[in-house]
């Protein structure tokens, strides 16, 4: 899960990391009234969507007086902000964080993640601050330090001194690295965090260091234990479709084109959109209905598919372990009645149960097209999605 | 032969829930020795004719079972690995999907000071067929055989062992490696153990986006294994920053794509299917000897 930047901040600042002093802000006049309370000579009004690059794209800017912050913010708020992080639609700005200008010396990278292969936490620095770390990465990778943390030893301050050393950091400034590092540290492991980016992390020319950005990413699986970062969600921030799909617990992730999936299993869904690209044609969503998935869970699934307007064929692919596929079929023909839906439909039903699903499809006098393996399925429904017979 | 499982093993169900009890159930009439439950405050009684214990160290010693499945729901999970491992069990099967990512690498990493070998989670188990089920597979579609199937999936596990059942391919053990980015097993734990069983004669190993443990196994195979291996990627249309189901199944930061995964297997000498329907056919190329 995802947070806006004024939300990581106020983590960070709860985990006793330095940040600069800033305030939320929904129309230019608060943005007024926040510049004003900051009282610096100078501010930055920033735009709160969940994506990265907002600079490049105009979301920011630096400004010199409270009339200034609001004239930015008249701006910011209601645009629609194109990044190479954003959608292809671009994302509506509906906040902005206005914040107190800063006194830069240095800009450093830092950021917390976890290291699949190594099975550990890794800190990764870097000196390019403000640089995208894959750009520094593929162009100048002895730039960047990393230490890796045991899980059940956890972060040492050697590793820290470490890293600020490698930075060119001098004594006083390294004294200050410890506790902030083991602020971000305590954050990422406290809330099961994925990814804690500071970027930069400034150092002022009186020798302070504090997170101008701040980005911080959760693990889903861990929220039901952290209400207090599940309710920092936003649902403006989320695919619509993809945002329904979540209600009713299916994986859902919304792709452009014309082919709608139906799959249980992550894997399988995945090797259903593989198998329509390489028959010539273009799924307009990955689905997986998971393991529990019946009846009721399926005519969701095709109202979630149907909500699509590009679909032009549905391709339902199951192949029962502990799923039946007569429930399925009886769920299937259901919706399909119900629903009437009017795009084509190609169903494949496969291992437990799939002789008795296959018999209540034929039965159901619907227009389905049955396919036997995997090949005919995704050859059939991009037939169909062509305008072909299904 | 097989890797991992056999006729001889002797399952502990952990987690008598809905789903441990119907699995426990269908694991017996496949005909593999589920010999107890471990159901804290339950102990001494009996579900569906297997005793029960308040403890697996109890269940241990009471009925010598070495291998345990475990049902436990994400919040107690990792616990019930540990409990696993320190009473001795010599190999567990963690089903649970939705463990977060910090319980499980703490656990791994405990998990060194033991001898048991953790497979999963998020994985649908292990089949070594006519012998042995454990967890959630349909064994009806597997048949005795010279292959070894693992995957980080399990319904396209399914998909890959039917394929193969279709050409009359059997299967020397199959399983599931699980969806999640910290695992017990990996692909180059289960290769060396398909690479050692002389039951195993050429191995289907089926990887998807994320991480990067398709290219270790890539070079694994190059270096130390001698049988034929073929693999299957899922995900090579996926967005990248979207999480496709599977928790470890995402391109994060440019890693993880279909298509490295890809080019590191082929550079290896692995043969990659093309399509998900031709996992099979890939097989018998590979290792025309072994086509029914």
């Amino acid at each position: 899960m995802n947070v806006h930047e004024y939300q990581a901040k106020a983590l960070l600042r709860e985990f006793g990391v330095a940040v600069p002093d800033g305030r939320l802000a929904t129309t230019p006049e608060e943005a007024e009234k926040a510049a004003r309370a900051l009282g610096t000579s100078v501010v930055v009004v920033k735009a709160q969507v969940h994506a990265g690059g907002r600079g490049k794209a105009g979301g920011v800017k630096v400004v010199k007086s409270p009339a200034e912050a609001k004239q930015a913010a008249s701006e910011i708020l209601g645009m629609t902000l194109h990044t190479p992080q954003t959608p292809p639609e671009g994302k509506l700005v509906r906040k902005v964080y206005v914040e107190a200008g800063s006194d830069i010396e240095r800009e450093l990278y830092l950021a917390i993640l976890f290291d699949r292969s190594a099975e550990r936490f890794t800190i990764v620095a870097s000196t390019e601050g403000g640089m995208e770390i894959e750009v520094v990465a593929a162009e100048t990778p002895e730039k960047i330090l990393t230490t890796q943390v045991e899980p059940n030893v956890g972060l040492r301050d050697y590793q820290i001194r470490e890293l600020g050393f490698g930075l060119g950091l001098n004594g006083d400034q390294v004294k200050k690295l410890v506790p902030f590092v083991r602020g971000l540290f305590a954050l990422y492991m406290d809330k099961d965090c994925s990814q804690v980016e500071i970027n930069p992390l400034v150092v002022t020319k009186q020798g302070d260091l504090f997170a101008l950005d701040g980005k911080v990413n959760f693990d889903d699986n861990a929220l039901y234990r952290h209400k207090d970062i599940a309710d920092l969600r936003d649902p403006d921030e989320e695919d619509p479709r993809e945002r329904a799909a979540k209600e009713i617990d299916l994986a859902y992730v919304g792709l452009d084109g014309d082919i709608g999936c139906m799959v249980n299993g992550a894997g399988l869904a995945m090797a259903t959109l593989d198998m329509i690209d390489f028959c010539g044609g273009a799924p307009a969503n990955f689905l997986d209905a998971g393991g529990g998935a019946d009846k009721e869970k399926v005519k969701e699934a095709f109202k979630l598919i149907l909500r699509d307007e590009n679909v032009k064929a549905i391709l339902v692919n199951i192949f029962g372990g502990i799923v039946r596929c007569d429930l399925i079929a009886e769920g299937v023909s259901a919706a399909a009645a119900e629903l009437e839906i009017k795009v084509p439909l190609v169903v494949r039903l496969q291992g437990t149960k799939s002789a008795e699903g296959r018999e209540i499809l034929a039965q159901s006098g619907l227009d389905i097209t049955p396919a036997e393996t995997l090949k005919d399925a995704g050859e059939l429904v991009v037939a169909a999605a062509k305008g072909g017979a299904a | 032969m097989a890797i991992l499982c056999d006729r001889n093993t002797k399952l502990l169900i952990q987690g008598m829930g809905r789903m441990g009890r119907f699995h426990a159930d269908l694991s017996r009439q496949y005909g593999t020795r589920v010999v107890a439950g471990v159901a804290p405050g339950k102990g001494g009684v009996e579900i569906d004719g297997t005793p029960i214990f308040d403890t697996v160290a109890q269940a241990v010693k009471q009925t010598g079972a070495n291998a345990s499945v475990i049902f436990v729901p994400p919040p107690g999970a990792g616990d019930a690995i540990l409990e696993a491992a320190d009473a001795g069990i010599e190999l567990a099967v963690c089903i649970t999907e939705g463990i977060p990512a910090l319980d499980m690498a703490r656990t791994k990493s405990a998990l060194q000071h033991h001898a048991m070998r953790l497979v999963g989670p998020n994985c649908p188990g292990i089949v070594t067929p006519e012998q042995c089920r454990i967890g959630i597979m349909p064994a009806q579609i597997t048949r005795p055989g010279p292959v070894g199937v693992v995957s980080r999936s399990g319904t396209l596990t399914y998909e890959a062992v039917d394929q193969l059942s279709r050409l009359g391919i059997g299967q020397s053990t199959c399983l599931g490696i699980g969806g999640d980015s910290v695992i017990g097993t990996t692909f180059i734990d289960t290769l060396a153990l398909f690479e050692a069983d002389p039951a195993t004669r050429a191995v289907v190993m089926i990887g998807e986006i994320g991480g990067s443990a398709e290219e270790e196994a890539a070079e694994f195979v190059k270096s130390e294994m001698s049988k034929p291996v073929v693999a299957f990627i899922a995900g090579q249309n996926a967005p990248p920053g979207k999480r496709m189901g599977h928790a470890g199944a995402i391109i994060a930061g440019g890693k993880g794509k279909a298509s490295d995964k890809i080019a590191a297997l082929e550079a290896n000498g692995v043969a990659v299917s093309p399509s998900p329907a031709t996992i099979g056919e890939t097989l018998v190329k590979a290792a025309p000897q072994l086509a029914g």
